[in-house]
This record gives structure tokens, C-alpha cells and sequence, in this order.
């Protein structure tokens, strides 16, 4: 009878990623953008209300928004809404038909294009109302 | 009941809420941001004027609604992943029912009682149709 010896664990750790495919980069990215867009709600609801308070102070309120940096956060903040909601969509979609479960990287995919496009769409535009005259 | 557990209601409000905010949020968008001048055209006049149609008044209210419960219901599922001692966990959700509850009542309440034509207001920061009465 022999003793059997203690072998190596065949585990390897690569780093920290989980997994590191499609499905956990939509769900990271989900959530970050998620996140980020309530904090703007928060912001966005209190700014919203000075207009019941006085003309002159919203419109004060409002041109902080005007800035070429704000300007810059708009783009992200529309960046991180057109994300969120097509990888809501393919959420959706996943959750409620076998189709899409089986192709969920594809739809991955069919939402960073779908999203590039709607960015090419909006970007020139904002970016002119924020830096041409 | 199992049926109308608190969990399920959740997930699936995210579902139906999501599908109606990508519609709600994409005209949000394109009326504030692409339309016109964009973000430097919107000041006391322009929301008074959007204000004033009952239409505006009924979809700014639902885009209000529904945004702070979704993202708030959100954030209450990444305190439930992230945040394990009880009394951190119990802070924060007390918070974020306070502050959700709060936006919701203020926010609700400009939409309904924001008067477009403030007495005593210079006539240029007014809509044009208040120039008539």
C-alpha cells in the first residue's frame, strides 16, 4: 500500500479577473455607468429645481453647465446613458428568450456597435453647440 | 406570497421601467441636447415654455418617477453586494429611501407648480407668451 503524495493544485490564478469575457465586461460596465449616471440624476434633479425658485438664478445655474469642461461630461454622461440602455436591452433580452442566451457575446458586440454609431450621431453635434461660437 | 415577493416585484419593475426610460431619456435627449442650440439654449425660458404644455409636464413627471426608483433600486442592489456590516448597510438604505423619497416630492412639485410667468421677472428671460397676457 502506498502513501499517495500531495500533488500541486492544478488551479492557476491569472490575475484578478473574473472570468475577463463578454458577459463580465457588460455586467462591470453596466453597473460603473449605472452608478455614475444616478449620481448625475441626484445633481441633475436639485439643478432642475432652482427654475421654481428664480429666473435669473437658474439660468446662473444653468451656464455652469455651458463650460467646455461640463461639455466634456455631457458627452460622457450621454456615452454612459446609450450604454446602459442597449446593454439593458441585451439584458432584457437574455433574461427572456433562449435565442439570446445562446448569442449573448454576440449581442454584447451588436451593442458597442449600436453604440458607436448613436455616439457618432450625437458627438459632432454636442460638441459643436459646446465649442463653436 | 411567494408570487409578489419584494425581490421578484424588483426585478422585473427594472425590466419594464428600463425598456420605458430608454424612450423617456432618448427624446429627454434630443429635445434638450440635439435640437436647437443644445445645452446653451436651455435656460428659465425654455423650461418655463416646455413646462406650461401639459404634455411636457406628464412626461417630465413619469422621466422623474421613473429614473430615481430604477436608479435608486439599483443602487440599493450594489449596497447589497458591496456592504456587509449591518449598521453601514442599514445607514445607507435608510439614506437612499430619504433622499429618493425627497427628489421625488420636490421634484414633482416644480413640474406642477412652476409658474412660467414670475412677476417682477425681466420680459427677456420669460417665454415669448407671456409678453400676451
Amino acid at each position: 500500500m502506498s502513501i499517495k503524495t500531495p500533488t500541486k493544485p492544478k488551479t492557476v490564478f491569472r490575475g484578478t479577473l473574473y472570468r475577463g469575457h463578454e458577459g463580465m465586461w457588460s455586467w462591470v460596465l453596466h453597473r460603473i455607468t449605472g452608478i455614475a449616471i444616478y449620481f448625475f440624476l441626484l445633481v441633475h434633479v436639485l439643478d432642475t429645481a432652482t427654475v421654481r425658485l428664480d429666473p435669473e438664478l437658474y439660468n446662473a445655474v444653468m451656464a455652469s453647465y455651458k463650460t467646455p469642461i461640463m461639455g466634456l461630461g455631457e458627452a460622457a454622461l450621454v456615452a454612459a446613458i446609450v450604454f446602459h440602455a442597449f446593454n439593458g436591452l441585451r439584458i432584457i433580452l437574455v433574461d427572456m428568450t433562449a435565442w439570446a442566451s445562446r448569442h449573448h457575446r454576440a449581442l454584447f458586440y451588436g451593442v458597442l456597435v449600436l453604440w458607436a454609431v448613436v455616439m457618432i450621431a450625437f458627438l459632432p453635434r454636442h460638441l459643436m453647440h459646446v465649442f463653436g461660437g | 406570497m411567494k408570487f409578489f415577493r419584494f425581490d421578484r416585484l424588483a426585478w422585473i419593475f427594472m425590466r419594464v421601467s428600463g425598456f420605458l426610460l430608454i424612450g423617456l431619456i432618448f427624446t429627454h435627449l434630443i429635445v434638450n441636447l440635439m435640437q436647437d442650440g443644445g445645452v446653451k439654449a436651455i435656460d428659465f425660458a425654455f423650461v418655463a415654455g416646455k413646462l406650461a404644455n401639459p404634455f411636457w409636464q406628464w412626461f417630465d413627471v413619469t422621466l422623474l418617477w421613473l429614473a430615481l426608483i430604477h436608479g435608486s433600486n439599483g443602487m440599493r442592489v450594489v449596497i447589497d453586494d458591496y456592504v456587509y456590516r449591518t449598521g453601514v448597510k442599514r445607514f445607507l438604505l435608510v439614506s437612499l429611501v430619504i433622499s429618493t423619497t425627497t427628489l421625488i416630492v420636490l421634484g414633482t412639485l416644480v413640474i406642477f407648480t412652476l409658474n412660467p410667468c414670475p412677476v417682477g421677472s425681466p420680459a427677456d428671460l420669460l417665454p415669448s407668451f407671456c409678453a400676451a397676457g
